[in-house]
């Protein structure tokens, strides 16, 4: 009975699929007029919602569908008109007008108006959940207002440099005023209206994203037909779709991965500059917003001649040519070298010299033991607590290099590796002598510096973003004076010389800067806009110019879809054929002995 | 023949019968919705242990001001008191609101309702090939234990069994998907279907089929092991049995005693294992669906432990341990259908 169920279910399957190639041809013969451009993702997608999704992945999204006032040029991140064609400020620098470019279309026919963008700062201003994602922006703004359609007019509480780096998706309002609850809304009714160079016209969660051409984009069609992100939740399995040709770009490649595409045919290796800096922080005695110390912070690292010992005694050049495979770049400055106007490189770098680290240590008051262990000058041997992420193998190996060379100059150091979750609690409250931190510096170096300032500290139920516990009075103002400096020239000056007092300072050593590894196929494209032009990224831009400027091949164009459904039939049909030979085989020579058995 | 000697003690045979079934069967159902209240509740607490912060992991990384993050906090309940959350999230449960999610920032049931289809597609198939398949070679290797197929199935099946089911995942992915010398990639290396898949329905259910053959195949690989060893081990207890040597007597081939006799009564164990599975399974296919990026619970649960998205991991752990206890009380009630031994007891 089970028997002739299964050569039933067989029979079925064959007969369902024996047709299958002619009729998956008839329906598939309609591919997307031009290219595809498939990138493998190997982030989450958090929200299609522009107002929630914050993660790297839907950031990219929405540079590709949404407008933004200004945004930053491929070459080199300088600030570049896009939906604002030109702007001027009140010599208070308080009034900011922005001048909106005519005869921009949303993609249902509708025009883009400075009232759009009013609108969308309005609501990030009065509604909490619209604020989510990008609600920094507009923390200082005082009024936003559109006299006209082509007039946008911002006052800021106080003055502000970092003006023309608001990259917060401007929505259409005539879609989003009938939006009553904005944490709750998924905006996944496709098509989504937006006014970028592609319109989000396919989502399936986990899975992909699928992106048209927009072809009513001011600055003209993009050169593909369609983009689409392909989800993967590994990143072997994505290194192996681009080596099969099922996608054409990947990105967030390990060195491994990225040295094993060598020599790949049809594969073009891009080693792009991070924009990521790795860094150790050594914790000066934590406070929080109170002035209250907090935390477990050792004593001893209170003493700068203490930090400075310990860079002494790390080798920046073996971490990079042993844990990153050379995929990184020696780190010195805060801000990284992609942001080459903003990037400072210490004039005197404190080099590996353990010599130098012993005679600080010694000069500190901490002296060796009979043990070879340094020891405070309560007797206590010197001890300290060095965090790590367990889940990353990097910072496992940093950790076992420091602890090696530390151990050289008289420190212990016990390696506590946590979840990613505890080291961030840890790290807010204080709780550690050295933890392993490391943030995305964006073109405006505004965010990333104010980290270190003493209003960045937790308040004392323990919120804020914190990073090294940097408060000092130096930095402070030197980083207020660059917020509030519209000179571009003395403002780079400024954020340089804030760099020098945290280097200085060494609470956080900026150990490298990883490279970030992207691969693409060049039987599909000849060559993609890069971000900046030198060592620069296709994906993930701070802008939509990579996939923008993306040139398909002919092959490209003309080649068929992806996925060849024939095929794909003939090999499931040949398989599902094959076991119902072999089921009817055996009821056969079943029935031919069944006399003979019973 | 038992069913006379157990009605004689009761007074009224039929009506005591049918007592006794309905009393057994809200005894296991009552047991059930206990455990699945205990489930609730140690969902609830499990999670809370986790140290940290969970919206500020989550905004870890992103330019939020101090008001955004006391703002998501408001929104999420977290401001409140442990048992206010704690009453909040029991009433809503009863409702069939399992929160939302932190990071989708959407209905927790919503995601998990989505995400169940393609894992009960990818377990399911890759269960029922694994029973099949550790049925058929477990019955055979323990008919002819000690045997030349004995010694391949059972030594294969647990090496495949001990192999890290990741690492399993990725050969297949490179020599199926990919394609090694001279095996052709015939198959997809991930995801469940490819985006620009024709609409009709013939050509989807082929792509899926296509999609799903190397991560059923992992599966399989990796679980049918367990059903082998368990068929083969029940059955060998029942062949010194004195009923197959009258099945012998009566003249009847090997192969049909086997079939007709030894097997069906080697079947109880393998039939609980099977249901106890079916709830655990999916816990299993984490790292299945991580491999081939299969968009399921598995993955879904992945994510959620990254973040850790505390309502999602609940809902999740809510969902996987209520259908263990389902299939807990599924499986007696089965074995009580399948073995009249136990009717009595």
């Amino acid at each position: 009975m089970g028997r002739r169920l299964v050569a039933l279910w067989a029979v079925l399957l064959v007969g369902l699929l024996a047709p299958v190639p002619a009729s998956a041809q008839e329906d598939g013969a309609r591919p997307p007029q031009g290219a595809t451009l498939r990138i493998g993702l190997q982030q989450q997608i958090d929200s299609l919602n522009p107002f929630l999704g914050y993660t790297l992945a839907a950031t990219d999204i929405f540079r590709s569908i949404y407008p933004t006032l200004t945004t930053y040029r491929a070459e080199d991140f300088a600030v570049e008109p896009e939906l604002a064609e030109s702007w001027e400020t009140s010599p208070d620098k308080l009034t900011w007008t922005f001048h909106i470019r005519r005869g921009v279309t949303w993609s249902d026919g509708q025009p883009v108006t400075a009232r759009d963008a009013a609108y969308t700062f309005n609501r990030m201003m009065t509604d909490p959940a619209a604020a989510t994602a990008n609600g920094n922006f507009v923390e200082n703004f005082e009024t936003v207002t559109a006299p006209d359609d082509h007039t946008l007019v911002i006052r800021t509480k106080s003055p502000q440099a970092t003006m023309l780096a608001i990259d917060a998706p401007i929505v259409p309002e005539h879609v989003w005023s009938k939006v009553t609850d904005v944490a709750s809304f998924a905006n996944d009714q496709m098509p989504v209206v937006g006014s970028g160079p592609f319109v989000l016209t396919d989502y399936r969660p986990e899975q992909d994203v699928t992106l048209t051409a927009n072809p009513d984009f001011w600055r003209g069609p993009p050169k593909v037909a369609q983009l689409q992100f392909i989800q993967f939740k590994n990143s072997d399995a994505a290194v192996q779709a681009l080596r099969k040709g099922d996608v054409d770009v990947v990105q967030k490649l390990t060195p491994a991965q990225f040295d094993a595409l060598a020599g790949e045919a049809d594969v073009q290796q891009v080693k792009g500059q991070g924009r990521r800096f790795y860094e150790l922080i050594l914790n000066p005695g934590a406070t929080n917003s109170e002035n209250e110390p907090i935390g477990t912070g050792h004593p001893a690292l209170k003493d700068v001649r203490v930090r400075q010992a310990i860079d002494h005694a790390i080798d920046r050049q073996t971490l990079v040519d042993r844990v990153m495979g050379g995929y990184a770049q020696v780190g010195g400055g805060y801000l990284p070298p992609i942001f080459s106007d903003y990037h400072w490189t210490p004039p005197q770098p404190r080099a590996f010299d353990l010599a130098l680290a012993n005679r600080l240590l010694d000069e500190a008051g901490y002296p060796r033991g009979e043990d070879g262990i340094r020891h405070t000058p309560q007797g206590e041997p010197l001890t300290f607590d060095f965090v790590l992420h367990g889940s990353r193998s990097e910072d496992t190996q940093v950790g076992e290099f420091v602890k090696r060379w530390l151990a050289d100059v008289g420190i212990a150091v016990e390696l506590q590796p946590v979840s990613d979750n505890q080291l961030n609690d840890r790290t807010t409250a204080g709780d550690f002598d050295m933890v392993i931190s490391g943030w995305s510096a964006n073109p405006d170096p505004d965010y990333v510096l104010r980290l270190q300032t003493c209003a960045a500290r937790p308040s004392p139920s323990g919120g804020g973003n914190v990073d090294s516990f940097l408060c000092d009075p130096q930095y402070d103002d030197l980083y207020a004076r660059q917020l509030g400096e519209f000179d571009k020239a003395k403002r780079v000056e400024l954020v340089k010389q804030a760099q020098a007092r945290f280097y200085e300072q060494a609470t956080g050593l900026v150990l490298f800067y990883q490279n970030s590894l992207e691969a693409y196929r060049t039987d599909r494209y000849s060559g993609f806009t890069v971000q900046p032009a030198n060592d620069g990224v296709i994906v993930a831009q701070q802008g939509y110019w990579g996939y923008y400027g993306a040139q398909p091949t002919d092959e490209a164009v003309n080649g068929a879809s992806a996925t060849d459904y024939s095929t794909v039939a003939w090999v499931l049909g040949g398989v599902v054929v094959l076991v119902g030979v072999v089921v009817a085989l055996v009821i056969v020579r079943r029935r031919a002995t069944a006399d003979t058995r019973e | 023949m038992s069913d006379l000697l157990a009605s004689v003690p009761d007074q009224a045979p039929p009506r005591g019968g049918r007592g006794r079934f309905a009393r057994f069967l809200a005894g296991k159902v009552g047991g059930g919705v206990v455990s699945l209240f205990l489930v609730a509740v140690l969902g609830f607490f499990l999670f809370r242990v986790i140290p940290g912060d969970p919206v500020r992991t989550m905004t870890r990384g992103a330019p939020v001001s101090e008001q955004q993050v006391q703002a998501l906090r408001e929104r999420f309940g977290l401001d409140q008191p442990l048992w206010k959350q704690f009453l909040d999230f029991l009433g809503d449960l009863l409702r069939g609101d399992l929160g939302t999610s932190y990071t989708y920032s959407r209905p927790v049931g919503e995601l998990i309702v989505e995400r169940i289809g393609p894992t009960v597609l990818l377990v399911g198939t890759a269960t029922v090939l694994a029973v099949l398949l550790g049925l058929w070679m477990g019955s055979r290797a323990a008919w002819r234990h000690g045997g030349a197929f004995d010694k391949t199935a059972t030594s294969v099946a647990l090496t495949l069994w001990s192999v890290p089911t990741f690492w399993l995942g990725l050969i297949v992915l490179m020599a199926f998907g990919v394609g090694v010398g001279v095996i052709p990639g015939l198959f997809p290396v991930g995801g469940i279907s490819s985006p620009d898949t024709p609409p009709g329905f013939l050509p989807q259910l082929l792509d899926v089929a296509h999609h799903l053959v190397l991560p059923a195949l992992t599966m399989v690989a990796v679980i049918y092991a367990e059903y082998l060893m368990v068929m083969r081990s029940s059955l060998l207890e029942e062949m010194g049995e004195d009923y197959l040597t009258t099945a012998r007597a009566k003249g009847l081939r090997e192969d049909l005693v086997r079939r007709r006799h030894a097997v069906p009564n080697a079947m109880l164990p393998t039939v609980t294992l099977i249901f106890l599975r079916l709830g655990l399974v999916v816990g299993g296919a984490i790292t299945v669906e991580t491999v081939f990026s299969w968009p399921g619970l598995g993955l879904l649960t992945f994510e959620a432990l990254r973040v850790p998205d505390l309502p999602l991991l609940q809902g999740i752990f809510i969902v996987l341990a209520g259908s263990v206890v389902v299939m807990n009380v599924l499986a007696e009630l089965l074995y009580r259908v399948l073995d009249p031994r136990v009717r009595e007891s």
